[in-house]
């Protein structure tokens, strides 16, 4: 017996003595002994648990809205011009244009949920103390960061919701005290919402946002191992003493099997009902009712009832107290006591402002299900969106690619019109051949029908609304008139 | 990481013999099902971002010419100007673009690309010569387009046309330059 098993033995000794030779090759010039060391040995007081996946599966969905939203970017044009129909193009054409986008849209979501279970895990473990303070308020930092992503990246498809959402949120920003004006038209990119907004929210969406996001990820997790894993609430959080746990196996485990569950939801979700795309953006509509997706609602009613001189307490001053007080709470909260059940005035306080949102939140939902007129107005809202998703996908027209329209000019009298068209700069703000230009209106078409003897005495003596656009009148003799209107009348 | 020594581990922390193969055979089940679970997603990425090669984005439809009428009688080949409708992914253009219409023979009538099949300069009739001449090379053509002399590698390249209601219709298109056969640019 032990003479069958020699060969089996010698032959597991030498992949074992490859393999580790491999790695050592490795290991010496990249050093990843000490980086996997450094990634995956983290003690853990107490053990791997569930509760502590959270932090992992937001790493995890952060780098999933990376990827979707670099690939969506392959598409996008953000200009108020494009964007909805790039986004059209992308659910509508695209292979698998659709099931991107919504993995991205309902990714958002799942990142303000993870993040409230996130910051309601750590504060119920009472993970802030123990010289925390900075770890926590990273935290913070990077819960306002997401939420920043969520306003910004929802303007991005320019329909209808997206755009009357965002007149809201942005007019709310005119609230604040001394610089409200400055502030909403510093986010518009003026007074309007218009294509200046659309560059500002996609610059601050796929650029600043995400580059401070990195680095407060970075400082946030540099902070957490530096101030090591806080443990269940019985542990000490200055010198835990209960036996540890590495990281891996049993932690990353977890963490992965939360992460596949959550992608597995996302996939299907994202698969069996993506996300709608609705209208374009219609500024002109006066019915729309816009409502913010649903983790703004509960700030959206909470506005609702304040108005008129004291609506400053409701839209500043208690919010900034209620923020204030999340992100200082490891100073205000000082003792070590991490026991939830030891700590019932932060305990209290946390659960009364939790409910309180969740309260704002299905009051408001409650309210436009009570109100018939608003029900009304969604569910006609809700049923043009189905119209535009059944609708095939309609490419734009590329006005500016139209070089001037094929004029046949075989009518003499109308190319010498021509001549008198170009030598009196018509065409420097009607357009070449007429077709109209940002400082003149287009001639042919409309304009052109008109009768020769309305176009003569219109281009002789202009309107008052005319010369209020710079219309000159035309200074030519008789014959050139009569060429000229010619020439206009041969524009279509 | 904090400054405390931690004084025990936990049972399972460290590998015991007996827990070794258990724990290695789990760790292998999940590593793998997140490598297909990524594989699984990352299908639609790369489809996503093959997506014009896969399907075609950019689309060239039937251009207008004019009444079949028109060029009954012509005895020397006619520049028109035609809008070709192209679809380029999310947007549609209009673009003008000269075409020649051949005298018809036998009842058919020949649309010839302007384009010179040699560097792909646009070539203008030469009505006292009755040849086409590039202006860049001297490539010389005949009437119907056949090559004659110059440096072009071949005739002048036909557009495909059909005649729908009495009215001519063509397909703009480009051709590969510098090259014996006719083949066209997709």
């Amino acid at each position: 017996m032990p003479n069958a098993k020699e060969p089996e033995r010698s032959e597991q000794l030498q992949t074992a003595t490859f393999r580790q030779l491999l790695y050592t090759w490795f290991d010496v010039r990249l050093g990843v002994g000490s980086i996997l060391h450094e990634a995956l040995d983290e003690p853990i007081p107490g053990g791997a648990r569930w509760a502590y996946v959270f932090g992992s599966v937001l790493l995890f969905l952060f780098i999933s809205q990376t990827i979707t939203g670099i690939f969506l970017a392959l598409y996008y044009v953000p200009s108020a011009d494009h964007a909805h129909t790039t986004v059209a193009y992308i659910v509508k054409e695209v292979t698998g244009g659709s099931f991107l986008r919504s993995l991205h849209a309902y990714g958002s979501s799942a990142i303000v949920i993870v993040l409230l279970l996130h910051l309601t895990q750590t504060y119920l473990y009472g993970a802030y103390k123990g010289r925390r303070e900075l770890l926590w308020i990273s935290g913070c930092i990077l819960l306002a960061l997401m939420l920043g992503m969520a306003f910004t990246g929802y303007l991005l498809p320019w329909d209808q919701k997206a755009y009357f959402a965002t007149t809201v949120g942005t007019n709310m920003a005119s609230d604040v005290p001394f610089v409200g004006t400055w502030l909403k038209r510093f986010m518009r990119g003026g007074d309007e919402m218009g294509t200046l907004t659309v560059s500002r929210f996609f610059v601050a969406h796929v650029f600043i946002i995400p580059a401070v996001l990195i680095a407060f990820i970075a400082m946030h997790v540099y902070l957490f191992r530096k101030a090591g894993a806080a443990g269940p609430p019985s542990e000490d959080p200055v010198n835990p003493k209960l036996p540890t746990q590495r990281f891996y196996p049993r932690q990353v485990v977890m963490d992965t099997i939360v992460a596949l569950v959550m992608i597995l939801i996302l996939g299907s979700l994202a698969h069996f009902s993506p996300t709608e795309l609705g209208p374009q953006a219609n500024p002109a509509d006066t019915q729309y009712v816009p409502r913010p997706e649903w983790y703004y609602l509960p700030i959206f009613q909470w506005l609702k009832y304040w108005r008129g001189p004291y609506a400053i307490i409701g839209i500043i001053v208690i919010p900034a107290i209620t923020a204030a007080l999340l992100v200082f709470v490891p100073f205000i909260d000082r003792r070590l006591e991490r026991r939830p059940w030891r700590r019932p005035i932060a305990v209290g306080v946390f659960v009364l402002i939790l409910g309180g949102f969740v309260a704002m939140g299905l009051m408001s939902v409650h309210d436009d299900q009570r109100d018939p007129s608003i029900a009304k107005q969604v569910a006609k809202q809700r049923d043009e969106v189905e119209q535009f998703m059944r609708e095939p996908f309609e490419p734009e027209g590329a006005a500016t690619s139209l070089s001037a329209p094929v004029v046949a000019v075989v009518d003499p009298l109308a190319a010498a019109g021509k001549k008198v068209y170009d030598s009196e700069s018509c065409d420097a703000c009607h357009g070449e051949n007429g077709v109209g230009t940002n400082a003149g209106p287009k001639l042919a078409g409309a304009i052109a029908q008109k009768s020769a003897e309305e176009l003569s005495n219109l281009l002789r003596h202009p309107t008052a609304k005319m010369i209020e656009g710079e219309m000159k009148p035309v200074d030519v003799g008789d014959e050139d008139l009569k060429a000229l209107v010619a020439y206009l009348k041969s524009l279509k | 990481m904090s400054g405390a020594e931690k004084p025990t581990a936990i049972r399972g922390d460290v590998a015991t013999d007996e827990s070794v193969s258990r724990r290695s055979f789990l760790l292998v089940l999940l590593g793998f099902g997140t490598v297909v679970m990524g594989a699984a997603l990352s299908v639609p990425l790369i489809r996503f971002a093959l997506h014009p090669l896969l399907t075609k984005t950019t689309e060239i439809g039937w251009s207008d010419v004019g009444k079949i009428d028109e060029f009954a009688s012509l005895t020397a080949p006619a520049k028109r100007l035609i809008k070709v409708v192209q679809r380029d992914a999310w947007r549609r253009i209009i673009s003008e673009r000269a075409i020649y219409v051949l005298p018809p023979k036998n009842g058919t009538v020949r649309v010839l690309s302007p384009i010179c099949p040699h560097l792909g300069c646009s070539i203008p009739w030469n009505e006292t010569k009755q040849e086409f001449i590039c202006p860049c090379h001297m490539a010389v053509f005949a009437m119907d387009g056949a090559k004659i002399s110059g440096p072009a590698p071949r005739s002048m390249d036909d557009l495909e046309s059909k005649i729908e209601d009495g009215t001519l219709k063509i397909r703009y298109q480009y051709f590969r330059q510098l090259i014996p056969t006719k083949e066209p640019l997709s």
